[in-house]
């Protein structure tokens, strides 16, 4: 492998297995434009027939969380089970919630 | 130790009509995956994989459907791998070289393999679509199927036709070698003999000639974008479609055969 791998652009890909379901993040890959991103990305991705759509986005351009701060971000949540509504019965009509 | 014998084909233009095709698909597989782990990053190589195997599938089709033509009862691994050079009637340029590195195949490059791979599937996707309406509804289903795959690889060696062509000076550089070491080898994919007629009198298949104008029209318009410009003619036209080959294929036939010969039946 040369160095132009290193060269190229992230990408992030997203593929939607079958219509109606949503679009996942699957993984990354380099590439040096948008197309070639798409292409490489049905190559790398959907080879076994796991996708019916898929999207590339430049990883660059994802915000993300700061894995530093995930105490302060996430912790919180975490002793509160007051949050989960599982303390009053729920109408017999609301199957799934 | 056995060794497994030769085996022969009838001689039909039936049967060398679809060869042409399968023979064609199954060495061009063989050379696209001497650039397994080879590929310049490792996305390309994993599609470079991807297409070979695509035509691995394709060559498996047809030699099926070829040894039920030839009436023998072998099936498409014996066709694979137990016919001799002269049996095969792939295209010339399927054959030639591939990668720089590999002993045998002194000179090629990458750009010789994406060039390669354009010419071919571009000729594929023309034959394909042509053999839809084979009278041989076997064949026009198998085409129908490869024909979804053919366009792909066509649509995306298009792609880094473009890129390398109209890239850097180095790459261009290349591209142009490649031409210049591929076309010699095009006449043939648009020549006419004895089996163009069958196929075209008894509506099996198009006849090679007449596949040239679409062809012309998607390469044109890519070399167009490329800055490539095509090398002009000569009255060579290679033979492989005759079963008459180059010094190359028998190294290609001697790698890929000498398991199955060496040890019938062997298993992962």
């Amino acid at each position: 492998m040369s160095a132009a791998g290193n060269e190229w652009p992230l990408w992030e890909v997203f593929v939607r297995p079958k219509a109606g379901l949503e679009h996942k993040h699957c993984g990354s890959l380099h590439a040096s434009d948008a197309a070639m991103a798409l292409q490489l990305a049905r190559e790398v991705y959907t080879r076994r027939q796991e996708g019916a759509s898929v999207w590339v986005v430049p990883s660059a351009m994802v915000t993300a969380s700061d894995p530093a701060e995930a105490d302060m971000y996430f912790d919180p949540m975490q002793d509160k089970v007051y949050r989960h509504p599982s303390f009053y019965p729920l109408p017999a009509a609301v199957d799934h919630m | 130790m056995t060794t497994l014998t030769s085996i022969r084909l009838r001689d039909t233009p039936a049967l060398r009509h679809v060869l042409r095709y399968g023979d064609t698909a199954l060495i061009h597989a063989q050379r696209l995956t001497e650039w397994c782990g080879h590929g310049p990053v490792l996305e390309e190589d994993i599609a470079f994989s991807n297409m070979g195997l695509d035509l691995l599938g394709q060559a498996r089709s047809l030699l099926a459907h070829a040894a039920v033509i030839d009436g023998q009862d072998f099936d498409a691994d014996a066709l694979a791998f137990l016919r001799d050079e002269a049996q095969f009637f792939n295209f010339t340029l399927a054959e030639q070289p591939s990668r720089r590195s590999s002993a045998h195949s002194p000179g090629a490059d990458f750009a010789d393999m994406v060039l390669r791979n354009f010419i071919l599937a571009s000729w594929f996707k023309q034959g394909y679509a042509a053999l839809q309406a084979s009278a041989d509804a076997g064949l026009a289903a198998i085409a129908a199927k490869s024909l979804k795959e053919v366009r792909y690889h066509q649509q995306h060696n298009a792609g880094w036709v473009v890129r390398l062509g109209d890239g850097t000076p180095e790459s261009t550089r290349r591209m142009h070698a490649a031409l210049d070491r591929a076309w010699p080898y095009v006449a043939e994919l648009f020549s006419h003999d004895a089996v163009d007629d069958w196929a075209q009198a008894s509506r099996h298949g198009p006849a090679r000639a007449g596949l040239g104008v679409g062809w012309d029209r998607d390469v044109d318009d890519v070399f167009a974008e490329a800055g490539l410009v095509r090398p002009p003619g000569t009255p060579f036209i290679s033979t492989g479609s005759q079963g008459v080959h180059s010094e190359h294929l028998g190294f290609i036939l001697a790698e890929m055969q000498m398991l199955p010969r060496r040890h019938p039946g062997a298993r992962w």
